[in-house]
């Protein structure tokens, strides 16, 4: 599991700016204004983590005991609450209810892998869902246009292969894009610019943590 | 385009030395380039036959005719890379693309000028 300090936060939508020798730099923004509301540690839980929470929210949108587990956090109230698990160490430098600071987390061209949940597109063909060709339009085709073809042989092995590409659900799934390029960390406005785009559409939850197939967690030695 | 923090961060990008030059015109694009490690200035002259306007995102295509070769280059508006962008004639042009020019050569791929008009 990816236990590299991290962040979670909200896309915003993608962008593009020019770097200081003129080249473009293609961005997705997330907003990751993320407050501590609780930990959890080995001792208690089992586990270590930091409990984060992103976004305003009003009392009235919660039942009483929520709003008492937040108290007794002593954690302002948050629309959006997650766990990242995370190392001990990195859990203990937080204080309930502090801003996780950016520029402690990353590093300008750090690399980070990026999880979260993609646009769902329900029940899907195989032209769309695999890019499959499809037959020929043409040439007496009847009601065989946007079909997969022949899924198998006959007697040999006499059965459908497991993992064949067949239409199915596509979409709505969690999914890691690693080794992106942190762009710009604007951390006033606790916004992260990360090169590249990111799984799920606008106003989706993020996971950002430093890459786990690079070296140091993809920060700079 | 209606989030806050993006238009912060395209705003900053904003260039307002550039000047005004519509679809049709002939322009002289002075635009640096990189060569291993030497930077040099490259003049690029042709009629302005699209804009793009979004912004910072903004961009323009530039067509000429080199010896009996169309040649097409899209620059970026805002770009620090564009040093200078003279406005040499104004075309007549009754629409926003001119993508017929493709398809048209020698005298009857010229434009009238305005001041002709």
């Amino acid at each position: 599991m990816n236990t590299n300090p991290g962040i979670f936060g909200k896309k915003i939508g993608m962008t593009q700016f020019f770097r200081a020798d003129g080249s473009v730099a293609r961005c997705s923004v997330v907003d990751v204004n993320t407050v501590v509301v609780g930990k959890r540690t080995i001792e208690r839980d089992g586990y270590s983590a930091l409990v984060l929470g992103f976004g305003e929210a009003k009392e009235k949108h919660f039942t009483k005991s929520v709003i008492t587990s937040f108290q007794k956090a002593g954690a302002p109230l948050k629309k959006e609450v997650r766990e990242l698990r995370c190392a001990p160490e990195f859990a203990a430098k937080f204080e309930l209810g502090a801003k996780l600071p950016l520029n402690e987390i990353f590093q300008e061209g750090q690399f980070v892998d990026v999880q979260g949940q993609t646009r769902g597109r329900g029940f899907t063909g195989v032209v769309r869902r695999w890019s499959f060709a499809g037959f020929v339009q043409t040439h007496g085709t009847h009601e065989y246009r946007r079909h997969g073809g022949s899924i198998g042989t006959n007697m040999t092995p006499g059965r459908t292969l497991p993992n064949l590409k067949m239409p199915g659900q596509y979409g709505n799934e969690t999914v890691s894009v690693l080794n992106l390029k942190i762009a710009r960390i604007m951390s006033d406005e606790g916004v992260l610019l990360i090169e590249g785009g990111i799984p799920g559409s606008r106003d989706g939850f993020v996971t950002i943590r430093g890459a786990v197939k690079k070296k140091n967690g993809g920060k700079k030695a | 385009m209606n989030n806050a923090i993006l238009s912060t961060i395209e705003n900053a990008q904003l260039r307002n030395d550039i000047p005004s030059f519509r679809v049709g015109d002939t322009v002289r694009v002075h635009y640096k380039i990189v060569e291993g490690d030497k930077e040099r200035v490259q003049v690029f002259q042709g009629v302005v036959i699209k804009r793009h306007r979004a912004g910072a995102r903004s961009s323009f295509t530039v067509r000429k005719v080199s010896g009996n070769v169309g040649v097409e280059r899209v620059f970026l508006e805002h770009s620090p890379r564009v040093e200078k962008i003279e406005s040499l004639s104004r075309g007549v042009v009754r629409r926003a693309r001119l993508f017929f020019l493709r398809e048209l050569s020698g005298k009857a791929a010229r434009l009238k000028d305005e001041r002709d008009k």
